[in-house]
């Protein structure tokens, strides 16, 4: 199967998506000729024209207002927030704009659309351009949120996430661009509200979203070969909707669940998921769930220090250790 | 003419231009007529303790919202604020539909789920009222930018306050749709107060809206929003330029709000006189004077006020004996399979 980055996979998806249906459109800074400070958009506005591709003034507002006001009347657009740091400052268009509309008009009101922007620490870039915001997104009702962590993903959940009638936040992680995978040839369409176990095993369950998806596959294999600890991984992949059901499921099976989150501490989504295997998984419980985040800090710049702070697979490793008694 | 920092009225005086038309000078008189009432009611029931939740009146604005009704065509698309009653009425919006809204009943428009500061109705091009400064700013530059990709000929209008310039998205709505020839028409109703401080008092120069169009390449308009002939023929300029391809407008209205900021503001902070000297020109007295100017008979004048009258009437009754709504509908419409499950 023919391997492609990450960062190739994201305007493989969008292109896909473009060429099926003329209503997607794609705005944001220095996404079209530029081809993206990232270099995830190179090519798209010499495949489609400066029509449906375009570059845009600073203005994060005026992009994901007129994201919504094009997918209110017809449109389906993506619009990109170059560094997801910068939804704050047009937090007003995801918390009280696109989510909100259509219960506030009683069903009349469509807002299908996508937000694509870059996540998370690694590139050292500090505390306001290198944060995992995605809890932000997911505590607002309305939302979908989704972080795929691997190539084929950002490819099928993009079509996923295009083709969804309701407002999209999709989490790219800036770490993840240069990863390489496997992605089928021909069109590729994922499910939103699916989680997927990559590594089955009995003894605990890891939950994982993103960068983290890696490092606790990594934690998994070096736990199997130094301990003989089995870990199922799950990779959640949509915060919203939630696929509780794996999740759950797997506890059931290993009776315990660890959660690896690269937001920080307080309110990170683990929490949730901590808070519903409580609910509706005590009993299926042999110790207590362990969430192991990013400590609550705004994000260090250097190199030394980002690697400290958030989890690695030797943090990862040594706390499910340390918990199971192995 | 008068500026925000004379507070005086603007004096009235179109001239008798007969461009208009009569049955279109009808049109807009039984619009105002109906907008006041409506308005006036509102605020009665208010009084009553029938509306509840917030109401932000258009009284002493209503020429605005009828000048720019009037002038638009089916497909056109509003998108207006908090202070949006007017607007969705103009549009053709049945009175008891607003009125049920806002008393929370289940005729309402959107059933007591958006509540009077989100008064929507998208058959009749209303796309929404919003409530926080500026957002529809933005938005409305997208439904714009939707008819420019498809070659449709509609034009997206935007209303919103004169307190509204001082925020960004203001600016980031007037240069983008500047940059991108947008057929978005702003429309900012200087009433010459954000909430309760007035306009003067937080912008450096004399017009909030006109005195910065400059600024994105636009042409400055300051016009009487008191006059619904004037408002009325700025907005057809204004349209024509937009459906010409040529770009967006940003038209500043001068004009009073008769009622305070929202429903329990007595408007204390406004100087003595300043209001009474308004009411001298209030739109819907000065449109009933010019109907006359124009040899339009009393009769004809007092049909139009007795079956606006009839319309309230008849929509206040209407909302008093409507239901409440169910509370199923608590949960449904939250994302569009029509359910609110954010998990399996
Ligand atoms: C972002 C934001 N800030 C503040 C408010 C509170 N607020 C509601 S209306 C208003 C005044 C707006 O003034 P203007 O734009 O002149 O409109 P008017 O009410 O006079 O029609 C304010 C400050 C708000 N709704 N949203
Ligand atoms: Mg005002």
């Amino acid at each position: 199967m023919p391997e492609i980055s990450y960062r190739d996979a994201v305007t493989r998806g969008i292109a896909q998506e473009m060429t099926r249906d003329p209503d997607v459109v794609f705005l944001g800074e220095d996404v079209a000729k530029p081809g993206g400070c990232f270099k995830a958009t190179v090519g798209l506005y010499e495949q489609f024209g400066g029509v449906r591709v375009r570059d845009t003034p600073i203005s994060e507002q005026a992009i994901l207002g007129a994201a919504m006001g094009a997918a209110m009347t017809g449109l389906k657009p993506i619009a990109e927030i170059m560094f997801s740091d910068f939804i704050a400052v047009c937090f007003d268009y995801i918390a009280n704009e696109f989510p909100k509309a259509r219960y506030m008009s009683n069903g009349q009101t469509k807002c299908p659309l996508v937000v694509r922007t870059a996540n998370g620490a690694g590139s050292r870039f500090g505390a306001q351009h290198s944060q995992s915001v995605e809890n932000w997104c997911m505590m607002i009702p309305g939302l979908k949120v989704v972080a795929p962590s691997s190539p084929v993903d950002v490819v099928g959940l993009m079509a996923a996430a295009v083709r969804d009638p309701d407002p999209v936040i999709f989490f790219e992680h800036k770490s993840l661009y240069n990863m390489k995978g496997e992605v089928p040839d021909g069109e590729i369409l994922d499910t939103l509200g699916t989680a997927k176990i990559l590594r089955q095993g009995k003894d605990c369950t890891i939950v994982a979203l993103a960068l983290m998806v890696g490092r606790a596959l990594e934690a998994a294999e070096r736990l199997r070969i130094d301990h003989n600890i089995d870990c199922e991984v799950i990779d959640v992949r949509s915060l919203v909707p939630l696929d509780t059901k794996t999740i759950l499921a797997s506890v059931a099976k290993t009776h315990r669940l660890f959660t690896v989150e690269e937001n920080p501490r307080l309110c990170g989504w683990g929490a949730e998921i901590v808070s519903i295997v409580a609910d509706e998984g005590f009993y299926d419980l042999d110790g207590p769930p362990v969430r192991i985040t990013t400590p609550h800090i705004p994000l260090p710049a250097a190199d030394i220090m980002e690697d400290v702070v958030l989890p690695t697979p030797q943090r990862i490793m040594d706390t499910i250790r340390r918990s199971l008694g192995g | 003419m008068a500026t925000a920092n004379d507070r005086k009225p603007v004096p009235a005086g179109s001239g008798l231009n007969d461009d208009i038309g009569e049955d279109k000078r009808l049109a807009l008189y039984r619009s105002q007529v109906r907008l006041r009432d409506s308005e006036q009611r509102a605020f009665d029931l208010f009084l009553q303790n029938l509306v509840k939740g917030t109401s932000h009146l258009s009284l002493g604005q209503e020429a605005i919202a009828a000048g720019f009704a009037e002038a638009m065509v089916k497909g056109d698309l509003s998108f207006c604020t908090y202070r949006g009653h007017a607007h969705t009425l103009a549009r053709g919006v049945p009175v008891e539909k607003v009125l049920g809204e806002l008393m929370q009943k289940d005729n309402g428009l959107m059933r007591g789920k958006g509540g009077s500061m989100h008064l929507t109705s998208e058959e009749h091009g209303v796309m929404g009222s919003y409530a926080i400064i500026g957002a529809h700013l933005p938005i409305a530059c997208g439904a714009a930018w939707r008819a420019q990709i498809r070659g449709d000929k509609d034009v997206s209008v935007c209303f919103f306050g004169d307190g509204t310039t001082n925020i960004g998205a203001f600016h980031e709505a007037v240069n983008f749709a500047a940059v991108w020839k947008l057929p978005v028409i702003f429309v900012c109703e200087n009433n010459l107060y954000m909430e309760y401080t007035p306009i003067k008092d937080v912008i450096p120069i004399p017009q909030p809206a006109a005195d910065r169009a400059s600024a994105y390449g636009l042409e400055r308009i300051l016009i009487d929003g008191n006059d619904a002939d004037i408002v009325y023929r700025t907005a057809q300029k204004a349209f024509a330029k937009a459906r010409a391809g040529e770009g967006p407008s940003l038209i500043e209205c001068l004009t009073y709000r008769h009622s305070g900021h929202s429903r329990a503001d007595p408007a204390k902070y406004r100087p003595e006189g300043e209001l009474e000297e308004w009411k001298k020109h209030d739109p819907v007295k000065l449109y009933r004077e010019r109907l006359k100017q124009f040899g339009v008979k009393d009769d004809v004048i007092a049909e139009i006020d007795a079956s606006v009258r009839k319309e309230v009437d008849d929509a206040t009754e209407a909302c008093k004996a409507a239901p409440n709504p169910p509370l199923d509908i608590i949960s449904t419409d939250v994302y569009a399979d029509g359910g609110w499950a954010w998990r399996n």
